[in-house]
C-alpha cells in the first residue's frame, strides 16, 4: 500500500496562502492572549490552591458553590470535569485565587475541607489531588519553564548550525516558535489552563516539529549537493515531495496515539493530550510551510542584496 | 563490531536479556510484583505527597547575631567598659550588629576585643564612636548551608521515623534555600505535615516579665518600649492555661541543636513528661544561666520553653541544672512521646513554611496510570496494525522493532532507578512516535530505492543509509534538548526528559540495527533475485 507515489506539488507557490494561515491563528492567539483570556495559566504556575473531589454520586455546582461560599472564600472557581466524550466524571475542581502572601494558601484547604465535610459527609466523597502552590513557588516554576524551553531551543540551534548552516537552525528554530505561538494561543482562544504537564505537552510537540523540519531539511541538503543547476525553490519543493509520504504517514501514526490519548487519556491529561492533538497538527505544516519557505526567502534575500545567490548546501554529510 | 548474522543475533538477543532483567530483576512472588519492584513510579502515578519547603535561613543568622548581642554585652561588662549599647537596629539586616556609646577612652580597648577571636565572623567597622559587626559573607553562607543541611536531616529522620518507604529529601532549587520531600504512597497527608510542621523550633528563653493578657497589657506594663533585648511572645505557659502574653529575652539559652536526648517520662504524680539531655557544650551554658537566674527570695527566676515562636511552658529554675532536664507541660501520653520524639531528632535551626503542597490520592495515581497506560497502549497497537498493512511484511521489523524498544525503554527504567511519571508516559509517547517515524524514513527510502530499480539487497543497503543521517540528526536533536530540560527542568518536565532520553538511544539501537538485521536474515543468501515485502 503507497499513499503518495510521486507527488509534484509545487509547495513554495502557496507561501502566501501558508503565511496568511500563520498569521490568522498567530493573531487571533496573540490578540486572545492580550485582551482576552490571556495566557490561562494553572495553579503550578500562577500560585494558588486547588482541590479536586470526586464524588460518589453526580455533583451539584451551585450546592458546592454555596457550600465553599459560606465557609468563608470568596473568588473561587468550580468546575466540573468531564471526558473529551461528555461523560461526566463525577469530578469537580475548585481553585482558589492566588494568595499574595505566602503561607496562607492552607486555611484555603482548610476551608474548603470543611466545607466537604460538612455538606457531603453522607453523600460520600473523596479528595483526590490538592496543589498548593506560593506565589514565589508559582514565579520560580514559570521562571524554570521558559528557561528550559529557550535553553533547549538554544541547544537545538547549536545542533543545527553544527550540523547544517546556520539559516536552517535559525529557520527550524523559527518553525518550532510558530508552533509554540500557536499553541499557547489555542490554549487561551479556548481558555483552558496551562500546567506543568502542558509544558511537557509543549516540549513533545517542539521535538516533534523539530524532527519533522529536520528530515525536510536533510532531504534538500542532500538534493542540493547532487543538483546544481535547478532553483532551489525546485529543490525544495522537490524534497517535500520526496518526504511527503513518510510525513503524512508519521504524523498520521503520531495523531493517532495522541488522539487516542485524548480520548482515553482521561481527565488529568486533557491539557497535555489537547496540546499534543494541536501540536502535531502544526507542527507538521509548519515544516512545510514555514521552515523550508524561509530558506528560499532568505536566499532571495541575499540575492537581491547581490551577494551569492546558492543556499549553502551545508557540510558535508557524516 | 558483528560482521555475521549469528553475532549480531547473539547481540541482540543478549541486549535483550540484560533488559528484561532490568525490567524484572530476579523474579520472585509474580511476575507484576517483580516489575513494580523495578519500575519506579512517580507521585503523580502512584499517590503521595510533594512539598516543598521554605526555610527561612535569616532567622538562623538573626539568632547567631542575638547570641553574639548577648556575648558582645557580657564581654563589655567583664571589661569594665560602661554606657555602651549592643544591639540590633534594622530588622532587615539580621547579619549586623551595633555598638554605640562607647566611651572615648575605651575605644581602642573595644575594637580590640570586637577585633578578637571570638568573633572573627564579623568584618567590623568604626564610625560616630560606635562600631558595626557585619556578619561576613562567607560566614552567611556557611551558616546558610549548616542551616539547610540540618534542616534536611532532621527532617529526614522524623520522615524516617514515620516509616515511609523511599522518602526522597534533599536540597531543591537553583541556589534556593528550599527543601523537596517526597512521599510515596502516603495515604494520610494530614499526619505528615502535622508531623513536619508541628516540629519545628525549640529553644528556651530567659522570662523577664508576663504573663500580660494580650500585648497591649505587655506594653502597657513596660511603659510602651519593649526594651530592644526582648521580645513579647505568646503561650499558654502551661497546660489549660489561657492564651498568655510572656517578656522573654530575645536571645536564646538553649536551642535545637543543643539538645542531645530526650524521653518521655513521668513526673512523681505520675503524669507523662519529658525527660532531656543537652550536648555537654549546651549543658556548660545551661549551667552557668541557670546558676545565675535560680529562684530566689527576691526574683522568680524562670524560663520559657518555646517551641514555634510559641511559649508552651513556662518553668520556675529552682536549683542550678547541667545537662538534664524535664519539661512538664501536662502532656498526654501521645503528646510527650511526640514532643521527646521531636527533640530526639533535633529541632529544625530555622522555621519552614510551605511553597509547594501537592498532593495526589492513591485512587487518582491508579486511575491516571491505567488510563495513561491504556491510551498509549492502543496508541501503540493502532500504529502496529497500521504498519504491519502499510508496510506488509516490513511492518513485521517495524513492529519488533516498536516492541523492543518499549523493552529496552523499561528496562533502562529499572536499571537507573528513574522515576515514571505522567509526563514520562508523554515521553514514551514521543519515543512510540519517533521509533515509527525511523521505520517510515528507512521504508519509505528503501521503496524509493527499489523503484530506482536496485535489487532488494541494495535498496535495503542505500535506504539505511541515507535514513541513517536523518535519524541521528532527530535524534540527536532531540536528546540535546532533552539533557537541556533535564538540567533545568523541574520535577515533571525532568521527567519526560529521562524517558524521551532513554527511548531515543534505544530508538537508534532498535530502528536501524535490530531492523536491519532482520532485513539481511530475510535476504540472506538469496542473491540478485530476492524480493520484499514492503
Amino acid at each position: 500500500m503507497e499513499l503518495f507515489r510521486s507527488t509534484t506539488i509545487d509547495w513554495l507557490s502557496r507561501k502566501w496562502y501558508f503565511l496568511g494561515f500563520s498569521l490568522i491563528f498567530s493573531v487571533a492567539g496573540i490578540l486572545s492572549m492580550l485582551f482576552w483570556h490571556h495566557v490561562p495559566l494553572g495553579v503550578d504556575f500562577r500560585g494558588g490552591t486547588q482541590v479536586t473531589v470526586r464524588f460518589d454520586t453526580t455533583p451539584n455546582e451551585d450546592h458546592i458553590r454555596s457550600a465553599v461560599a459560606q465557609a468563608g472564600m470568596k473568588d473561587f472557581k468550580i468546575q466540573r470535569i468531564s471526558d473529551p466524550s461528555g461523560n461526566s466524571a463525577n469530578e469537580v475542581v475548585i481553585s482558589l485565587p492566588e494568595s499574595k502572601s505566602e503561607g496562607t494558601e492552607d486555611q484555603g484547604r482548610a476551608a474548603i475541607d470543611s466545607a466537604l465535610h460538612t455538606n457531603y459527609k453522607d453523600s460520600g466523597f473523596a479528595v483526590q489531588k490538592v496543589d498548593i502552590v506560593g506565589p514565589t513557588a508559582g514565579k520560580q516554576l514559570q521562571k524554570q519553564a521558559w528557561l528550559a524551553t529557550a535553553y533547549s531551543l538554544i541547544g537545538m540551534l547549536i545542533y543545527l548550525w553544527f550540523r547544517f548552516e546556520l539559516i536552517y537552525g535559525v529557520a527550524a528554530v523559527v518553525a518550532v516558535f510558530h508552533d509554540t505561538l500557536i499553541t499557547v494561543g489555542a490554549f487561551s482562544l479556548t481558555n483552558k489552563e496551562i500546567d506543568l504537564t502542558v509544558i511537557a505537552a509543549i516540549l513533545t510537540l517542539i521535538g516533534y516539529s523539530m524532527n519533522d523540519t529536520i528530515v525536510v531539511f536533510d532531504r534538500i541538503r542532500e538534493n542540493l549537493a547532487v543538483s546544481r543547476r535547478e532553483t532551489l525553490s525546485d529543490v525544495v519543493n522537490r524534497s517535500i515531495n520526496q518526504t511527503l509520504s513518510r510525513t503524512v504517514l508519521t504524523s498520521g501514526l503520531t495523531f493517532l496515539t495522541v488522539l487516542s490519548l485524548y480520548l482515553f487519556g482521561g481527565a488529568v491529561l486533557h491539557g497535555f493530550s489537547f496540546a499534543l492533538v494541536v501540536g502535531i497538527l502544526i507542527g507538521t505544516y509548519s515544516s512545510i510551510a514555514v521552515a523550508a519557505p524561509m530558506l528560499v526567502a532568505y536566499q532571495d534575500w541575499r540575492a537581491s542584496r547581490g551577494k551569492v545567490a546558492t543556499l549553502p548546501a551545508g557540510r558535508s554529510r557524516a | 563490531m558483528f560482521k555475521n548474522l549469528t553475532g549480531k543475533t547473539v547481540f541482540i538477543i543478549a541486549v535483550l536479556l540484560v533488559f528484561c532483567y532490568g525490567i524484572v530483576g530476579i523474579p520472585h512472588g509474580g511476575l507484576k510484583q517483580s516489575i513494580a519492584n523495578r519500575i519506579n513510579l512517580g507521585l503523580d502515578l502512584r499517590g503521595g505527597i510533594h512539598l516543598v519547603l521554605g526555610v527561612h535561613v535569616a532567622e538562623a543568622i538573626g539568632s547567631a547575631t542575638d547570641r553574639d548581642v548577648a556575648r558582645i554585652e557580657a564581654a563589655l561588662q567583664a571589661a569594665g567598659v560602661t554606657g555602651a549599647t549592643v544591639g540590633k537596629t534594622d530588622a532587615a539586616h539580621p547579619e549586623t550588629i551595633s555598638v554605640t556609646g562607647v566611651p572615648v577612652a575605651k575605644t581602642s580597648d573595644v575594637r580590640s576585643l570586637l577585633q578578637g577571636t571570638d568573633y572573627q565572623i564579623y568584618d567590623v567597622s568604626s564610625a560616630n564612636g560606635g562600631f558595626t559587626l557585619t556578619m561576613k559573607h562567607s560566614a552567611i553562607t556557611d551558616l546558610e548551608t549548616r542551616t539547610l543541611d540540618t534542616s534536611i536531616e532532621t527532617i529526614r529522620e522524623r520522615i524516617d521515623k514515620l516509616g515511609v518507604s523511599e522518602p526522597v529529601i534533599q536540597k531543591y532549587g537553583l541556589g534556593e534555600n528550599e527543601i523537596l520531600v517526597e512521599l510515596p504512597g502516603v495515604d494520610d497527608p494530614a499526619r505528615v505535615e502535622d508531623i513536619i510542621q508541628s516540629t519545628a523550633k525549640l529553644e528556651i528563653h530567659e522570662v523577664v516579665g508576663g504573663p500580660y493578657e494580650n500585648d497591649q497589657a505587655g506594653l502597657t506594663a513596660n511603659s510602651g518600649v519593649i526594651p530592644p533585648d526582648s521580645v513579647l511572645m505568646h503561650g499558654t505557659g502551661s497546660a489549660g492555661a489561657p492564651d498568655q502574653v510572656f517578656l522573654l529575652k530575645r536571645a536564646s539559652e538553649v536551642e535545637g541543636t543543643d539538645f542531645r536526648d530526650a524521653q518521655p517520662s513521668q513526673d512523681v504524680n505520675g503524669r507523662p513528661n519529658i525527660t532531656f539531655t543537652l550536648t555537654t557544650e549546651a549543658g556548660d551554658r545551661f549551667y552557668k544561666y541557670t546558676s545565675a537566674h535560680s529562684r530566689t527570695s527576691d526574683k522568680p527566676g524562670s524560663m520559657a520553653i518555646v517551641l514555634d515562636n510559641k511559649v508552651r511552658e513556662v518553668a520556675g529554675i529552682n536549683s542550678a541544672i547541667r545537662d538534664r532536664g524535664e519539661i512538664e507541660g501536662g502532656f498526654t501520653k501521645d503528646q510527650a512521646n511526640d514532643l521527646s520524639l521531636m527533640l530526639r531528632t533535633g529541632a529544625l535551626p530555622a522555621t519552614i513554611s510551605y511553597l509547594e503542597t501537592r498532593t495526589v490520592g492513591p485512587s487518582l495515581g491508579a486511575a491516571s496510570i491505567r488510563q495513561g497506560v491504556e491510551a498509549a497502549v492502543a496508541g501503540m497497537l493502532a500504529v502496529m496494525v497500521f504498519m504491519l498493512i502499510y508496510y506488509k511484511g516490513a511492518g513485521i521489523n517495524a513492529d519488533l522493532a516498536l516492541a523492543l524498544n518499549l523493552l529496552i525503554l523499561l528496562g533502562f527504567m529499572g536499571f537507573s532507578h528513574a522515576t515514571l511519571t505522567l509526563p514520562g508516559i508523554a515521553g514514551v509517547i514521543l519515543t512510540i512516535g519517533m521509533g515509527v517515524d525511523s521505520n517510515v524514513l528507512i521504508f519509505e527510502r528503501i521503496r524509493e530505492e527499489l523503484r530506482a530499480g536496485k535489487t532488494a539487497a541494495a535498496a535495503v543497503k542505500e535506504g539505511f543509509a541515507h535514513a541513517w543521517t536523518t535519524i541521528v540528526d532527530t535524534h540527536v536533536t532531540t536528546i540535546v534538548s532533552a539533557a537541556i530540560l533535564f538540567l533545568f527542568g523541574t520535577g515533571p518536565v525532568k521527567g519526560f526528559a529521562v524517558t524521551l532520553t532513554f527511548g531515543l538511544l534505544a530508538n537508534l539501537f532498535t530502528a536501524v540495527f535490530v531492523s536491519r538485521l532482520i532485513f539481511d536474515a530475510h535476504l540472506q543468501g538469496k542473491g540478485r533475485t530476492a524480493e520484499l515485502s514492503i
